[in-house]
């Protein structure tokens, strides 16, 4: 996928909820290989727009067109076959709490269209496929060792690492990530941002990250995985630079849209907040 | 299926079981003024096979099961698990609401064939026990009593009111917004909302079977 391939593309979206203005004509664009960091104060449509792009809601107005096509008027049956292609950490990891954590990565691979030939195929072939897909998965994000556990077993980073593995299970051209630092210790946090980093530069993934922390989106913007030495490493400028871009959004409003220079040089009081070191 | 259906076993066995005790001691003392004691089995039999088998066992399902799945489902809406699945490419309506639709239309009328027998057996306990009727006497009039309309009637009642229970259930499930509290009221409502319409629509069935 040449990197400027179209993604996901915002025109003029707006959705409201009863009397509330949810999101007030939103227009953005994400090409492939960038990466897209959404600040906002809780209540300015971040979660709502990261439904959006995944068709799990539609909108009042505008149109939401993911990979060329457009999912704002799309049914329900036809947006299966095109969400398999995005990944998606929820806040709350969003997990399986009856299902295993093998069960849960297993997930996407067993029941979307696009995949079930693995599990349908004859043999114990396609059966491990499916196994060492979701063992594979474990291993990125380094839980390896909790595939018979449930999600009630875990702490919280755990269950959004597991989270990460099943949103990457599939290698989706596009993954997003609603709020994974929150209400993590840093040293959690950054092990999230770490996995984060490393899934976009491994497989030059689209990413969304909507987040409340400014460190977040310093780390996705200067920093990127070596898989020589599997640390993570300033990027560098010009070809080593991550091509990243910020929003912010003020209720249901885009406000900013950015690079990180861009970022910390605006006056504006609102967009400031999440452009200083130590802003949460 | 385990669940709707073995889960429930015991509790629509008992009600079945006090219901026919109940029926035939009550009808038993106002059959004997009349000198017709010997027709308790009928009485017992048509009444538990028409309407108090599919009902109560319906209403005791309804507020195991409806309950059962409107809190289920809504802990996974508020939890974002329902998210989740749609994300993740699958509907949950068929991964949620088609199984749970299939298994409560499918052992309800089970459910009920049990509680009824159960019941009669019940009647039959009063009725040797109390009027002195005999086991054929009572075996013959119960099995005589009961006509094709009235087994229909009884196996397809249950057969509605468990995709009632079912879709009520899950449909409560489905809409539940407001966290835990959500949930909370998403339970009750189903239960109440899936107990009125059992009773609407068995009133509805038996006058289509009275003008049958």
């Amino acid at each position: 996928m040449s990197d400027d391939t179209s993604i996901v593309r915002f025109e003029d979206v707006s959705i409201s909820f009863g009397d509330t203005l949810a999101l007030d004509r939103l227009s953005f664009e994400i090409h492939a290989g960038e990466t897209c960091v959404v600040f906002g104060a809780a209540g300015s449509g971040k979660t709502v727009m990261l439904k959006l792009a995944l068709g799990l809601i539609q909108p009042d107005s505008g149109r939401v067109i993911l990979f060329d096509k457009d999912i704002a008027t799309m049914a329900e049956q036809d947006l299966l076959d095109i969400r398999a292609r995005v990944g998606i950490l929820f806040q709350e990891g969003g997990l399986f709490d009856s299902m295993t954590v093998a069960e849960n990565v297993a997930y996407p691979l067993e029941n979307q269209p696009a995949f079930q030939a693995l599990g349908h195929a004859n043999g114990s072939g396609a059966a491990r496929s499916i196994d060492e897909r979701v063992h594979e998965s474990l291993r990125f994000v380094e839980l390896e060792a909790t595939v018979d556990k449930f999600p009630s077993e875990l702490s919280g980073g755990m269950r959004r690492r597991v989270g990460i593995a099943r949103a990457v299970v599939t290698e989706p051209a596009l993954v997003l990530y609603d709020s994974p630092t929150a209400g993590l210790d840093p040293i959690t946090a950054n092990t999230i941002v770490a996995l984060i980093l490393k899934e976009r530069d491994l497989r030059n993934t689209a990413t969304i990250m909507v987040t409340h922390r400014y460190q977040d989106g310093q780390w996705m913007a200067n920093f990127r995985y070596n898989p020589n030495n599997g640390a993570i490493e300033p990027a560098g400028g010009g070809d080593n630079g991550v091509k990243t871009r910020f929003l912010v959004m003020n209720q249901g409003k885009l406000v900013f849209e950015g690079s990180e220079t861009e970022l910390l040089a605006s006056q504006d009081p609102y967009v400031q907040k999440f452009s200083r070191p130590g802003a949460s | 299926m385990d669940v709707i259906g073995v889960g429930s076993l015991p509790i629509c066995s008992m009600v079945g079981l006090f219901s026919g005790i109940v029926m035939a001691l009550q009808l038993g003392d106002a059959l004997t003024k009349y000198g017709a004691e010997s027709q308790v089995g009928t009485v017992v039999s048509i009444t538990l096979v028409t309407q108090m088998g599919p009902v109560l066992a319906a209403l005791l399902v309804a507020g195991r099961n409806a309950s059962g799945m409107a809190s289920e489902i809504g802990s996974m809406r508020v939890t974002e698990q329902i998210d989740a699945m749609r994300a993740l490419g699958t509907d949950p309506s068929k991964k949620l609401v088609t199984p749970r639709l299939l298994a409560t239309a499918l052992t309800l009328p089970l459910l009920v064939i049990i509680a009824d027998f159960i019941g009669m057996i019940g009647g039959f306990l009063i009725a040797r026990a109390q009027l002195g009727i005999t086991s054929s006497e009572y075996w013959t009039s119960a099995w005589q009593a009961l006509k094709w309309a009235d087994v229909s009637q009884g196996l397809l009642k249950p057969f509605i009111f468990g995709i009632v229970i079912a879709l009520v259930g899950c449909s409560f499930g489905m809409r539940t917004t407001g966290g835990t509290q959500g949930v909370g009221r998403a339970t009750t409502s189903a239960v109440v909302v899936s107990s009125l319409w059992i009773i609407i629509l068995n009133a509805l069935i038996t006058q289509v079977f009275v003008k049958l």
